[in-house]
């Protein structure tokens, strides 16, 4: 039996997750596994990833009771305030893990994949701290739409390498980067940057990102008393929710994922293969992976992490489904509201909040959402889709 | 249907090299009439790729062939279908990734496989301990799935490999994805030699071989080579079934030479 949120057996959620690698990358997977098992059990090496994380990148994180947000909803809001780390997203708590252990294995280079650029920014930040060459694979899509997360890259010394096969986007920066990476093993980590992939790395990242979850988890319990009646969290591969999750799993609380329309795996998907891991997937009648289509370029992944599947498949966590628009109107509320601006990512978390409060989220609920990233990334995006709307008002 | 196995274990004992080339299947409207020109020209078995959305372990040259494939609108059933009307003489094994095998469900797809006479399948990101779903139901209905072992398989491993293999081991000669290499890299050589030593099943070397000089060099040590990315850049150059069997001919004459 998989232990819920404890340690899989042999990489398995339930029947998610999985080793479905190439024969040339099986070895190279052993030996992160190891490698983190030796190191996640080492107490020397835990306190020096969290005093990293204190010291460098800024935690613990606040939690912020939104009292405007929760006035206006007539539920009680309080926000993990992720964006508030160095290089402004969850995203680094699982980079300065993995660069550490990279460190560890003797390795001197770190290649990642991206999608809105927020995993390559903090890879690059990572990177450039502990002294490591640094290359991100980005679709060319993506590498269009979000110049600014490239040029913060290149700026910390990361090579940025536009990927122009399949959909060039996310899923395709995945492939390549397993491809260069198989190629590059004795010297390389492949740092993914979220609760997928083959085995250790879904289990990996959401022990690295489980901080956020069990700082939430005691902010609350200090602050207000008890658990959360609602733990809320968005979902692309699912990294945010896996560690915000993970603290809150064995409480009372409900667990909600929240997927983007266009890319909801978990709500429109069927159980595949891809990725190295087995997990809901957008697929076609014969197995042909689709796109994700998102406002959001970091939910733009046709999969999702398989702890996600294993939890919706035993009625542990539920996971929701949000329009771009809804999305937009939320990035909106929560700026005028709350003086927070927040990324696209979060901001499906919080569409799904204003939706569902006094619904789904009955009135007087205490509610905890991770604000994962903040917005100042989207801005372009956004200005471009209500810049004009907004000026009118 | 002819068996991977002992078809090809059969020319080996009789003292001649083996040549596997790979196709892109559904890849251009004469992609069947390119299956009976390398058979002509010498192939002792055909390896036909069922193209897939996400080709993890190829590189550029398939990758290309595989969208190409798709945006025609080919899909598993497609290939097959194709392939059903064919007798070539030979043994074929297809090439895919594992989700089309899994999203058809392993019963289906060997059905399928059955009815177009197609002895054996290579599933690149099928790893061992993930395939028993596929080899129970592939074991019964005598479909050969053939193994992977890679220059990073540890000794212990790829023996545990070469005895689970079917059809032929395909030894994986360069750390790295499919394509054409300026050289024969030193690791097809010493995973040749390795797996020989291991095992007493047919050893094919794909990955990296490109030409009749790298198939010949190959072939000191192993069996015989699978030719994929080499023969599909001509056919995405639009050489055709004529170019295909001017290459597979030299191909053949390096290995026999």
């Amino acid at each position: 039996m998989n232990t819920l949120m404890g340690q899989p057996h042999n990489g398995r959620f339930g029947e998610f997750g999985g080793r479905f690698v190439p024969e040339s990358l099986f070895r190279a997977c052993e030996e992160v596994e190891s490698f983190f098992e030796k190191f996640w059990a080492d107490d020397d090496f835990v306190e020096e990833y969290r005093q990293i994380l204190s010291e460098y990148a800024g935690r613990p994180t606040p939690l912020t009771h939104a009292k405007r947000l929760s006035s206006q909803l007539g539920v009680e809001v309080f926000l993990k305030r992720e964006d508030l780390t160095h290089t402004g997203s969850h995203k680094i708590n699982n980079v300065i893990g993995q660069a550490l252990l990279t460190v560890k294995m003797g390795k001197s280079r770190i290649i990642a994949e991206t999608g809105a650029g927020q995993h390559g920014v903090a890879t690059a930040t990572a990177a450039a701290l502990f002294g490591l060459e640094c290359k991100v694979y980005m679709g060319e899509v993506d590498v269009k739409r979000q110049a600014l997360n490239v040029f913060r890259m290149q700026l910390l010394g990361a090579e940025v390498i536009p990927v122009s096969s399949g959909s060039k986007t996310l899923k395709d920066a995945v492939n390549e980067a397993m491809r260069a990476w198989v190629s590059e093993l004795d010297t390389t980590h492949y740092c993914i940057g979220s609760v997928m992939g083959p085995h250790p790395y879904p289990y990996m990242v959401r022990e690295f990102q489980r901080v956020i979850g069990e700082e939430a988890s005691d902010q609350f319990r200090s602050q207000h008393g008890g658990s959360p009646d609602f733990v809320l969290a968005c979902v692309g591969g699912g990294s945010n929710a896996a560690g915000t999750f993970a603290g809150f799993v064995d409480s009372t609380a409900k667990l909600i994922g929240v997927e983007p329309e266009g890319g909801a795996a978990i709500g429109k998907g069927a159980p595949g293969v891809v990725h190295g891991m087995r997990s809901n997937l957008l697929q076609d009648e014969f197995g042909q992976v689709e796109e994700a289509k998102s406002i959001s370029a970091g939910l733009d992944y046709p999969g999702v992490g398989p702890e996600h599947s294993y939890l919706a498949s035993i009625g542990r966590a539920s996971y929701r489904a949000v329009s771009d628009d809804e999305v937009l109107e939320a990035v909106v509320m929560l700026s005028r509201l709350e003086g927070i601006v927040p990324a696209l990512e979060p901001a499906h978390a919080v569409a799904y909040l204003a939706r569902e409060a006094g619904k789904e989220i009955p009135k007087g609920s205490k509610v905890v959402l991770t604000m994962s990233g903040r917005g100042d990334k989207d801005a372009e995006v956004v200005a471009s889709m209500i810049g004009a709307r907004l000026g009118e008002r | 249907m002819i068996s991977l196995e002992s078809s090809l274990e059969l020319k080996r004992l009789q003292g001649s090299k083996l040549l596997v080339p790979y196709i892109t299947g559904g890849l251009d409207d004469e992609w069947t009439d390119v299956l009976r020109a390398v058979v002509d020209a010498g192939a002792d078995a055909v390896e036909i790729g069922v193209p897939f959305s996400d080709p993890m372990i190829d590189g550029p040259t398939v990758q290309e062939a595989s969208q190409r494939s798709l945006d025609r609108g080919t899909t598993p059933l497609s290939v097959f279908s194709e392939l059903r009307g064919i007798d070539l003489g030979v043994p074929t094994a297809v090439m895919t990734y594992y989700n089309v095998v899994h999203h058809a469900g392993p019963k289906r797809f060997a059905g399928w496989m059955v009815d177009a006479g197609v002895s054996g399948v290579i599933l690149p990101d099928l790893c061992f301990e993930e395939s028993d779903p596929w080899r129970s139901v592939a074991d019964a209905l005598r479909l050969e799935t053939v193994q992977l072992v890679a220059p990073s398989t540890a000794e212990d491993r790829a023996k545990k490999l070469c005895d689970a293999s079917k059809g032929f081991v395909y030894a994986v000669g360069v750390m790295g994805t499919t394509g054409e290499r300026a050289n024969v890299q030193e690791s097809a050589l010493e995973i040749a030699k390795r797996l020989k030593s291991l095992s007493e099943k047919t050893i094919l070397v794909g990955i990296g071989v490109s030409n009749p000089e790298q198939a010949s060099a190959v072939s000191e040590f192993a069996d015989g080579v699978v030719v994929g990315s080499a023969l599909v850049r001509r056919l995405l150059e639009g050489q055709g079934p004529k170019g295909a069997y001017g290459f597979v001919s030299e191909l053949r004459s390096a290995l026999d030479g």
